[in-house]
């Protein structure tokens, strides 16, 4: 799992690539909040799903925990272009509601 | 009628693998990719479901078995793990043993509900089977309809 990041103003985008499910979540969430904590002065973070080729309900378990890291420094969440597949589970686990697609 | 048996240890690395191979067998079928996606994804949540309580800071072997009858692709994932104390419990969406480690209590919840059938048994120090299938013949018939 490859992840991507930069800052544009107050806005942080990270940029996820490959598969995620319980074989990759670890590393990708210590990186993850290593990244978030050094942008602990963003007013909202947006993940791009885009090269997500593979996600399941561990990646829904990752977001939801990243969405309440982000949270702690008043940082909103969004989510951007989730391929078909992820768009399904996304929606069936209600995160939109946390975390507006945009 | 084609079949195929798989066992592999229960690591995390194994996924990608049991989902991959069940995708690979149900070519055949003329699957569309959503519904390939469907399975890959079910699969995975129960292969994880395996590794992350059945076998809960242990290994042991998960069992994956694939059938193909007519237009239904049936598949049986089981472990020898410590089993479901309250299967209709743990059916419940968004109730999960693990709420400390981010689970979201969804693995059941997606496999109802991207399958066409589904099925757990489970009994307490003896392990977990779940069964699940997808008819593949079922969005050719709604086209034509």
């Amino acid at each position: 799992m490859q992840m991507q990041c930069y800052r544009q103003g107050a806005s942080l985008y990270v940029y996820l690539d490959g598969e995620l499910d319980e074989h990759t979540v670890a590393e990708v969430r210590a990186r993850t909040d290593l990244l978030i904590d050094e942008h602990a002065s963003a007013s909202r973070a947006v993940f791009n799903l885009a090269n997500v080729r593979f996600m399941d309900s561990t990646g829904i378990g990752y977001l939801i925990g990243r969405y309440k890291r982000l949270q702690r420094y008043g940082i909103g969440m969004f989510l951007e272009n989730p391929n078909a597949g992820a768009d399904k589970i996304l929606s069936l686990s209600g995160v939109y509601t946390l975390m507006p697609k945009i | 009628m084609n079949r195929m048996i798989l066992k592999f240890l229960s690591r995390s690395e194994n996924e990608p693998f049991a989902r991959n191979a069940v995708a690979a067998f149900a070519l055949p079928l003329n699957p569309s990719l959503s519904e390939l996606s469907d399975v890959k994804t079910a699969v995975s949540e129960a292969v994880t479901n395996c590794i992350v309580h059945g076998y809960r800071g242990t290994e042991g072997w998960i069992t994956l078995e694939c059938t193909v009858e007519g237009s239904f692709l049936h598949i049986m994932i089981s472990d020898g793990g410590r089993g479901i104390e309250d299967v209709e419990r743990a059916l419940m969406p968004f109730y999960t043993t693990l709420p400390d480690e981010e689970r979201t209590g969804m693995g059941f919840t997606i496999m109802q509900t991207f399958m066409t059938n589904f099925s757990v048994q489970s009994r307490v120090g003896e392990g977990t089977t779940v069964r699940m299938s997808m008819d593949f013949g079922a969005r050719a018939e709604a086209n034509a309809q």
